[in-house]
């Protein structure tokens, strides 16, 4: 019952922060609402009993990424709803059709009676060794060690990217 | 339990408060080491030795009139103390300050920490950015730079405790060092230890890095347009770090509340004394950190922004993966050897 209640309410500042980022005037609202977003969903993955990822959401996305973002927001220093919307009808085009498709499969999954629901009764709470650190890991380095890897190999790759793109402008 | 949960709560809010007192009185203690260490009184008007001039400072803070620039965003502007005051108490929740006195111990409590550290870096950030003003602007930009450049190190010092702990909770890690010295993770993890404890101080924003408020070239940094009450909030927040950051080093390196040899001389001793000892002990490990972090202000002076990217970035960080390997492939080897 409680779980239910925090549930809604959860998902109800995720709906509207969210809205908020892509209605936000500044880009600073937009990114601190993007924040408050993340630390919803944080909060929804620990409803879920998935400590690890909720936690991870937080370090990850709240801690790092979203602090660089606002750093480089407050270096460029970005005037209200002026750099960001400056050309937008393809772009706004291509988003229309994106978020349509999107839809589109999300009401298509939903049609589904495989997927619509889970099984009644079962939630998170089921399996609850599921979510921690020791079963991710366990899954990580054993079942899915090869797409791991290469998604190490991505990230490094990209890492070296920036760095000499970087390194360029500074030569 | 519904007892126990009253309990908790009591627990709760006696830990929280002392935290209180804690920082306070730290403020107090900082000016009174620097004056030692420059050969002047210090404070001593107010009560006892200046034992009350923690109240009167915050009093005084208090009644003073707030100004809040006409170009800053409000609301952020508001708000960022607070953030980082929350954020600096609500990582002490995770610390046993006796065996069984802690408000929460999770299987993931020392990413809690990292996590809530990492974003304990919003309150500066926005503290900057929402004054408007280019002083605070730098102060902030610097601010979160260390911090984000820090927390890696940090992270990987931490990882060398969890190898070797095997688990990631708090309360686990104290428990694992046992009330021998030597199995301390100061012996075990010395370099660890060391990132960790440089790490620290630029988490805690303290000289020789404090650059975010560099008194010179900044004025006061990232609070510079905050007054009254909200600047005694990020002050606040600052000694907050200070306790936590050395509770934390407690916690991690010195074996937390253990007494030395406990088991041999403290054997059958009444529970309650124990965990008084044990409260008594903490207090005075982290009293000894709290120590050095002043000991380490007053005798250096401040590090150059480059400088400090540099030993971060370039010293720190490849010293601590080497750290992780070594410790790693000791674990591996130890497991096969014996």
């Amino acid at each position: 019952m409680i779980v239910d209640i925090l549930f809604y309410i959860t998902a109800l500042v995720a709906i509207i922060s969210g809205l908020l980022v892509i209605t936000g005037k500044s880009p600073v609202t937009s990114a601190l609402s993007l924040v408050l977003n993340f630390f919803c969903i944080a909060f929804i993955y620990l409803m879920l009993e998935a400590q690890f990822l909720a936690i991870i959401q937080v370090i990850v996305y709240a801690g790092a990424i979203m602090v660089l973002f606002l750093f480089v927001i407050m270096l460029l220093n970005l005037q209200d709803d002026m750099t960001l919307f400056e050309r937008f009808d393809l772009k706004k085009g291509f988003a229309v059709l994106l978020t349509g498709l999107f839809l589109l499969e999300i009401a298509y999954i939903f049609s589904l009676d495989s997927v619509s629901v889970a099984p009644k009764g079962v939630t998170g709470a089921s399996f609850p060794e599921l979510g921690t650190v020791e079963s991710i890991g366990k899954y990580l380095f054993s079942d899915f060690v090869y797409p791991f890897e290469m998604i190490s190999v991505v990230l490094l790759s990209a890492v070296v990217g920036a760095v000499v793109i970087a390194k360029k402008k500074v030569d | 339990m519904k007892l126990e949960l009253f309990g908790h709560l009591v627990l709760t809010v006696c830990i929280f408060g002392s935290l209180f007192l804690f920082v306070a009185y730290a403020v107090y203690f900082e000016r009174k080491v620097a004056a030692k260490m420059q050969n002047r009184v210090g404070p001593d008007r107010v009560g006892w030795y200046g034992l009350l001039q923690p109240f009167a400072d915050i009093l005084k803070l208090l009644l003073k009139e707030e100004i809040i620039a006409t170009q800053a965003t409000k609301l952020i502007h508001t708000l960022a103390p607070g953030i980082s005051v929350i954020m600096a108490f609500i990582t002490f929740a995770m610390i046993p300050i006796a065996q069984g006195f802690y408000i929460a111990d999770i299987n993931i409590g020392m990413l809690y920490m990292m996590a809530v550290t990492s974003i304990g870096v919003y309150g500066v950030t926005l503290a900057g950015w929402s004054s408007n003003s280019k002083y605070s602007l730098l102060g902030s930009m610097r601010a979160s730079a260390q911090m984000i450049s820090y927390e890696l190190s940090m992270g990987l010092a931490v990882v060398g405790i969890i190898l070797i702990t095997q688990s990631m909770s708090v309360v686990s890690i104290v428990d694992s060092q046992t009330d021998n010295p030597f199995l301390w993770n100061i012996i075990k993890q010395p370099i660890g230890f060391l990132i960790f404890w440089i790490a620290s101080f630029a988490e805690a924003n303290r000289l020789p890095f404090d650059l975010p408020e560099s008194e010179q070239e900044l004025v006061g940094g990232f609070h510079t347009e905050y007054s009254s009450m909200r600047f005694a909030l990020f002050f606040f927040a600052e000694y907050t770090h200070l306790i936590v950051a050395s509770s934390i080093l407690t916690t991690l390196y010195l074996g937390g509340y253990q007494i030395p040899y406990s088991s041999v001389w403290l054997a059958g001793a009444n529970e309650w004394l124990v965990a008084g000892l044990q409260i008594l002990m903490f207090i005075l490990k982290m009293c000894l950190f709290v120590f050095l972090f002043m000991w380490v202000r007053w005798t250096l002076p401040r590090f150059k922004y480059n400088h400090l990217m540099e030993l971060g970035w370039k010293y720190l960080l490849p010293l601590g993966l080497i750290n992780v390997v070594v410790t790693a492939g000791w674990l591996l080897i130890y497991d096969k050897l014996f």
